[in-house]
């Protein structure tokens, strides 16, 4: 026997709405969680990261003990804490003699696993240390620019992937239309080295040009650190054939052979198929049509004649 | 400018990435480091800008306001596609039938108390509930509460809707396309005794289960919903083949065929003859073709192909077509044999 639940409060509803499976998806949520053992820099990184999303994030402050991303079993909670918080992108930061300020990026798909980067932090300044205008300073929720520089973001795969994980990361609520006014921070990415990357985040300085577009400078102001590349997998193939699908409702259905203006209005080309009349069959034979008939009447009624005329001379 | 095109702007996403870049010497310092980031930054960055200030703006509140075009740079989503809802059963009985919907309106005209009222819920037109009087008919038997009846009948009515709704909603569920409010719970357990290891199921097993499940029915199993890729129910026991209505009298005729068959069957079994004469001659002179095929096989049988230019084996070689039929005299000798003698 099955039940049929349904939420008694307005509110609910609304939340259920907002966790169901959209057409076009508007931004992802992050949860910030850490594991057993955790360091100054790692606590810092994590919360310096939850400021800079604070709007479309998450934070469990709590240790964790069973999360082991890269191992098989170890998802499971990190699978559950997705589901709960509906956050798609985790970033898991743990300390270990092995792996010390270690962070894991990680990104679901349904609330599974679809992939994850292994990066440790180091020369890590956070966003206190840092000195500049006050006004200067971005507001949170912004949409940012996402810089990325270097060769080994296109060459080396596991920049690929980071490089991949961080516009993610990064990237505010998907809009359609932007202001111009509310541009005021950019993350800056470089690739220093075949696994280094260098991360800073800066205000952007809007400042007169002689033409419509202004002059850039970029003034740090944000947390920078440098990311070192230690393990990442990949989705496997037929997951992120999934996850990467289009529906195709959107899409404007293409009409050929159509034009139009205002003036004219609608114009359209109809193509005619080639009538094969020579081969067509024609649909009666009208006796007196026929030319063989024709003739062969003129020829009698000439011999009619002919015949009369001589037996009327007879 | 040629390097200026190099680099990669996706607008949508307000990013920039320039894969020519490399630093000239590795930076000696920390701050050099920095500083040549920010340049690099700052270039990008006036790259992206110098595509989105062109682009039309509206004036807004604030300030200009952008359409930003769509993002080139594909990312994986969160979520699955929404599944589109099957169709419920009034849906695909309403589809068959070409009924399409009708627009009904909220609020109704109220004859009896010259108003407008709504058409369903608090305070309705024409309730049901709502009569004061109902006139007997000449079927109703004396004793019977009419308005008992119609809350009875009410009843069903719901009870059948409510039944019908939650056999939409298990189908939905079915296909993954459950409305993301609704959810289905299970009132009671299942019964379960102890955890018996699962045994392997083989797929022609499934099969078999499936097709006596499917017999099962009322119906053989032909109205059956069936899950994607299943095949038809499996027909057991004997497949019967009529002979057809209408056939020519040629060669191939069936009828003709069984007909004789049959008479043939009772020929030879009343027919008195000890010795079937014609199988007997063909079953000598076979008897001494083979015999003396053999005796000539036998004295160049090695050098028979091997002489032959092509390699290929005298004409006479081959298995002899009559054998088959030498097994069959012989039987049917016996069978003639074996008849009664008078």
């Amino acid at each position: 026997m099955m039940k049929i639940n349904t939420p008694k409060k307005k509110r609910v509803l609304r939340e259920l709405e907002k966790r169901a499976p959209k057409l076009v998806e508007t931004g992802k949520k992050t949860l910030i969680l850490q594991g057993l053992k955790t360091s100054n820099v790692l606590n810092s990184v994590l919360k310096e990261i939850y400021h800079l999303k604070r709007d479309s994030s998450v934070r469990y402050t709590r240790k964790n003990d069973n999360i082991r991303p890269f191992e098989s079993g170890g998802e499971t909670s990190l699978e559950f804490f997705s589901q709960k918080t509906d956050c798609s992108i985790f970033v898991y930061g743990n300390t270990s003699k092995k792996r010390p300020d270690n962070i894991v990026i990680g990104r679901t798909y349904d609330h599974q696993i679809y992939d994850l980067v292994e990066v440790g932090v180091e020369n890590f300044k956070p966003m206190e240390s840092f000195k500049y205008d006050k006004k200067l300073a971005p507001m949170v929720g912004s949409k940012p620019f996402i810089t990325f520089a270097g060769e080994g973001f296109e060459s080396i795969d596991e920049l690929k992937h980071l490089k991949e994980v961080l516009l993610d990361l990064f990237r505010g609520e998907v809009v359609e239309s932007l202001s111009l006014v509310g541009l005021d921070r950019v993350y800056v990415v470089t690739a220093v080295s075949s696994d280094r990357v260098f991360l800073t985040h800066c205000a952007v300085r809007l400042k007169k040009s002689g033409s419509v577009v202004p002059r850039i400078e970029l003034v740090e102001v944000g947390p920078s650190m440098d990311l070192v590349v230690r393990r990442h997998r990949l989705p496997n193939e037929s997951l992120r054939k999934e996850a990467m699908r289009i529906s195709t409702d959107g899409l404007k259905k293409k009409i050929k052979n159509v034009v139009g203006d205002s003036i004219q209005g609608k114009i359209g080309k109809i193509y005619m198929p080639d009538q094969k009349i020579g081969e067509m069959a024609l649909p009666n034979k009208a006796k007196g049509v026929k030319r063989e008939r024709r003739e062969a009447k003129l020829k009698h009624s000439e011999h009619a004649a002919k015949k009369r005329k001589e037996d009327g001379a007879d | 400018m040629e390097a200026e095109n190099q680099i990669q702007v996706d607008l949508g996403h307000l990013l920039a990435f320039d894969p020519y870049h490399h630093f000239a010497s590795p930076p000696k310092s920390r701050e050099d480091l920095v500083t040549e980031c920010l340049r690099a930054g700052t270039k990008l960055v006036q790259a992206i800008t110098d595509g989105l200030f062109n682009l039309s703006a509206t004036e807004a509140i604030e300030g200009p306001l952008v359409k930003l075009p769509k993002p080139t740079t594909r990312l994986p989503r969160e979520k699955h596609l929404p599944r589109p809802k099957p169709p419920t059963k009034w849906e695909m009985f309403a589809k068959s039938k070409g009924i399409q919907k009708r627009k009904k309106n909220k609020v109704l005209w109220d004859e009896q108390t010259d108003s407008w009222k709504r058409s369903y819920g608090y305070d309705r037109v024409n309730d049901d509930a709502d009569v004061p009087i109902i006139e007997a008919k000449m079927t109703d038997e004396p004793g019977s509460d009419p308005f008992a009846k119609r809350k009875e009948e009410k009843k069903k009515r719901v009870e059948k809707t409510e039944k019908n709704r939650l056999q939409n909603l298990k189908q939905a569920a079915k296909v993954g396309a459950l409305p993301s409010h609704v959810q289905l719970a299970a009132t009671a357990l299942p019964i379960t005794g102890t955890q018996a290891a699962p045994k392997k199921i083989t797929k022609d097993e499934l099969g078999n289960v499936a097709g006596l499940a499917a017999t099962a029915t009322a119906s053989g199993g032909k109205f059956d919903k069936k899950v994607a890729g299943e095949k038809a129910v499996k027909h057991q026991g004997k497949h019967r083949k009529f002979l057809p209505a209408a056939e020519g009298s040629g060669m191939g005729n069936r009828e003709k065929e069984q007909t004789d068959k049959v008479l043939s069957k009772l020929m030879a079994r009343n027919s008195h003859e000890i010795l079937n004469v014609g199988k007997a001659v063909s079953m000598y002179n076979v008897k001494k073709q083979r015999d003396g095929r053999n005796q000539k096989g036998r004295s160049s049988f090695d050098s028979s192909s091997k002489l032959k230019p092509n390699g290929k084996p005298m004409k006479g070689d081959k298995k002899s077509p009559y054998q088959k039929s030498r097994k069959g005299g012989s039987h049917g000798g016996g069978a003639s044999r074996k008849g009664k003698v008078d």
